[in-house]
This record gives structure tokens, C-alpha cells and sequence, in this order.
């Protein structure tokens, strides 16, 4: 499965090994791992929940693969997203794309984490010293997203 | 008979995760069902209005106001997401 939403932690390494494993065509991989901040809009963050919609969210994942793989050069997507219970150091989110040159593969991977970002239905609830509170979107990834829309 | 979901603030502030709803005739879109959940006063008018942001997936598909709904659909609101 290109796509996993789970509670446990991830090893970055074991799975870029896995996704290039036995093919001698790949010549990049690039991966980004999202981390857990202790600071958020100006407050301290000591621990947050994250919600999904289960089926939706692997759903919205896999489509945004595909279109990955319809623009770019690439061979492989592998999304690794956490939810449930995290604190700050925490890994929350791992994209991995595999290609023949780096080109195909940097662009590639930020434009999945991109269009997760605006796309794909979590919700993080956070811990501050003022209570908990639901984080809002920022108006900053609707821009990061909208650079990727094509001129038809 | 639909299946409907709220996530996230919603959820907590509409006391509620998932009901069923029998479509009243009539209701044929997002908007429709909207303006039927708001009619219930309190909660449901104010988080829906769209005073804060709302968004919605018909069949886990994100789906705006003039999208169709009919029976057996899965309708879940939310708010933008914020993942990653």
C-alpha cells in the first residue's frame, strides 16, 4: 500500500530501502519528514490529537499519487501519516518518491506534501497553556498549493 | 436514508459524530441539506452559516453546495483541513 495512516511511529530509512528495493532504474529518492513543533501561533504546544476521516483520507492520498505520477517522471510514492496522540519531536508525516534523476523527485514530493496539506481530511487538536484548540488552516498552503495549478 | 458525519470543532461543538437522516423531499443538494441542519437553531445555525469555515465530502469526495446528494450517500462536514 503507497498509503498508511497509523498511530506508531515510523523509520524513515526502512522505508525508502522498501520503496526503491530491487530497482536498478531508480537514480533519486527524496523524502520529507514532518515533525511536531513545541511552539505554534505564538503559543506553547505541549501536545496535540490528531482526527482523520478514515477511507476519505487514504482515498485523497492515493489520488494525489496519482497525479504525482501523471506530472512527474517518477516510479514510486510511499505516505506514511500518523494520528492519534503526539508531542512536540514527534514524526507526524513521511513522503517518499522514487525517480530515475533528482529533478522529477524533489518536485514531486513537495507538491504531495503540498496538496496534502489542503487536501487530505486531518485535523490537529492542540494543548497550550491557554487550553486546547483546534488549529486553523493557513491562508500560506492554500498559496504553497495553488503554485502547482496547471495552465489548461 | 443518508449517513452523516462532522468531524473535528464541528463534532465536539455539534455534540455529535454521525447521525442517519431520512431525506425530506426537496433536498436534493449540499446547500438543501444545509440550510435543513441549520433550522435546527443553536449549535447547528452557528457552526453552519458559514461564519468560520465549513467543508463538506459527499462520498469522501470534497463536494461544494450545488453538488447532488441522494439516498445511501455518506455527507460529512468539516472544518479546512490541517494536516500534515
Amino acid at each position: 500500500m503507497p498509503v498508511r495512516i497509523q498511530s506508531e511511529d515510523f523509520d524513515a530509512g526502512r522505508e525508502i530501502a522498501s520503496l526503491r528495493a530491487g530497482n536498478a532504474q531508480v537514480g533519486a529518492v527524496t523524502a520529507f519528514v514532518g515533525v511536531v513543533r513545541d511552539m505554534n501561533d505564538g503559543s506553547v504546544v505541549a501536545d496535540m490529537e490528531l482526527e482523520h476521516y478514515p477511507g476519505m483520507t487514504e482515498k485523497a492520498i492515493a489520488e494525489i499519487i496519482e497525479q504525482a505520477k501523471s506530472r512527474w517522471n517518477i516510479f514510486d510514492v510511499m505516505v506514511v501519516h500518523r494520528v492519534g496522540h503526539l508531542k512536540p519531536t514527534d514524526q507526524i508525516v513521511l513522503v517518499v518518491v522514487s525517480s530515475a534523476h533528482r529533478g522529477d523527485a524533489f518536485e514531486a514530493c513537495e507538491f504531495v506534501m503540498d496538496y496534502l496539506k489542503t487536501r487530505a481530511p486531518f485535523w490537529k487538536k492542540e494543548q497550550t497553556p491557554h487550553g486546547a484548540r483546534w488549529v486553523e488552516s493557513r491562508a500560506s498552503d492554500d498559496v504553497a498549493a495553488a503554485r502547482w495549478r496547471q495552465k489548461d | 436514508m443518508v449517513t452523516l458525519i462532522y468531524f473535528a470543532r464541528l463534532r465536539e461543538s455539534l455534540g455529535t459524530g454521525s447521525e442517519q437522516l431520512v431525506l425530506p423531499a426537496g433536498v436534493r443538494d449540499l446547500n438543501g441539506l444545509r440550510a435543513l441542519l441549520m433550522a435546527r437553531g443553536g449549535a447547528w445555525a452557528s457552526e453552519l452559516a458559514g461564519n468560520t469555515p465549513v467543508r463538506a465530502a459527499v462520498n469522501q469526495d470534497m463536494a461544494q453546495g450545488e453538488t447532488k446528494i441522494s439516498d445511501g450517500d455518506e455527507i460529512a462536514f468539516f472544518p479546512p483541513v490541517t494536516g500534515g
